[in-house]
């Protein structure tokens, strides 16, 4: 079998995969179109092994350590390493998309953790160039207010939302880690205009927020998988510096499109 | 009774928001929100300084409050902090003072 490489970039970080199994390559082209690059250089690197049973047969939660440069990844469904001075890392994972898409989020959060971003729950939206937030846990409305989002916005996500940092500003980028409605969002990126914190409610209505209260909901909906010193101090000082150039509100919603008049 | 002489740790995060000290722990993610008086005890947690004194002079003077009472609060709150590893509490100063945690006004 001949190794070949497939190249998905998100939020602009372009993790290149080597495997050599056809199928495998084949269910990552299908499962991230839209997210596939042609470029061949990228900055992270995995090899990928794909196996005829997980590696690890558990129903063991995700697992993510350090020791100095290495992580350390495994579920019972996956196996994975990297280095990230190198840039390099290694998979063993059975030819499913659950899996790489676990390592991926992980990944992903760690590269953006150094940048001072972070991934969130919450939806994402482009409206008029900027990008809205709407972040919440499971059943606060994240699929229900980007299904009810007008026909000029753009879906970046229902479900994951990617905040990168850039020369002090922070922009939000298309993933195509979906919820419930199921789609990829589209490749795009905006500057974030606005975070919103998503409660259901007999009205449409938008409520100021304390700093601390921001702080303190931002941090319940940030990923992040280990309870590492380092981490947990960058991702703390990320969402300190995310709030003081980007206002939080609270957003109490009926399912209703008017909602969307309020949100500029 | 001893002195005590408190120390923040260095497996925090902390930042001063809207007046109140959001502090986090780095080594198990939980999350405090102090009030303006145990603020002014985080912030004057250097090690060196006993707790008795901190509590005379943050507090007692800039809060207008009772010593007893300070006393009996400062206390309460030191011993919470230190049983999450917040705070660091020793009967003899620290010798070298707690690393400078990730704090950012």
């Amino acid at each position: 079998m001949r190794e070949q490489a497939i190249t998905i970039e998100i939020g602009g970080h372009p993790i290149l995969l080597r495997t050599k199994d056809d199928y495998f390559r084949q269910l990552v082209a299908d499962r991230y179109a839209g997210f596939i690059s042609s470029s061949q250089a990228a900055s992270f690197e995995f090899d990928v092994d794909v196996l005829s049973t997980p590696p690890k047969p558990s129903d063991q939660d995700v697992l993510v350590e350090r020791r100095g440069a290495i992580w350390r990844m495994q579920r019972g469904d996956f196996l994975a390493q990297w280095d990230s001075t190198r840039g390099r890392g290694h998979i063993q994972q059975t030819a499913n998309p659950y899996s790489i898409d676990s390592v991926l989020r992980i990944v992903h959060s760690l590269i953006l953790a150094r940048e001072g971003g972070f991934l969130l729950h919450a939806a994402s939206v482009i409206r008029n160039g900027h990008a809205f937030l709407f972040a919440g846990v499971s059943g606060a409305g994240k699929t229900t207010i980007s299904r009810l989002a007008p026909g000029d916005a753009t879906l970046l996500t229902d479900e994951i939302s990617y905040v990168r940092r850039e020369c002090g500003n922070y922009y939000a980028c298309g993933t195509p880690f979906s919820g419930e409605l199921q789609r990829s969002g589209e490749n795009c990126a905006a500057p974030v205009r606005s975070l919103f914190f998503l409660e259901h409610g007999p009205e449409n209505k938008i409520e100021p927020m304390s700093q601390p209260a921001a702080l303190r909901r931002l941090l319940r909906n940030t990923l992040f998988f280990a309870e590492d010193e380092e981490l947990v101090k960058r991702i703390f000082q990320a969402a300190g510096e995310f709030l003081d150039r980007v206002p939080a509100q609270g957003l109490t919603f009926l399912p209703d499109p008017r909602v969307w008049s309020m949100i500029q | 009774m001893s002195e005590k002489y408190i120390a923040r740790s260095s497996a925090i995060a902390s930042r001063l928001l809207g007046g109140e000290m959001m502090v986090m722990s780095a080594t198990d993610s939980t999350f405090f929100t102090l009030n303006e008086v145990a603020t002014a005890i985080w912030q004057a947690a250097d090690g060196r300084t006993p707790l008795s004194q901190i509590v005379a002079d943050k507090i007692c003077r800039e809060f207008e409050v009772d010593l007893k009472a300070a006393s009996r609060d400062a206390e309460q709150f030191v011993e919470e902090l230190s049983r999450h590893g917040i705070l660091l509490v020793s009967d003899h100063p620290f010798e070298i003072a707690s690393d400078s945690p990730t704090e950012a006004a």
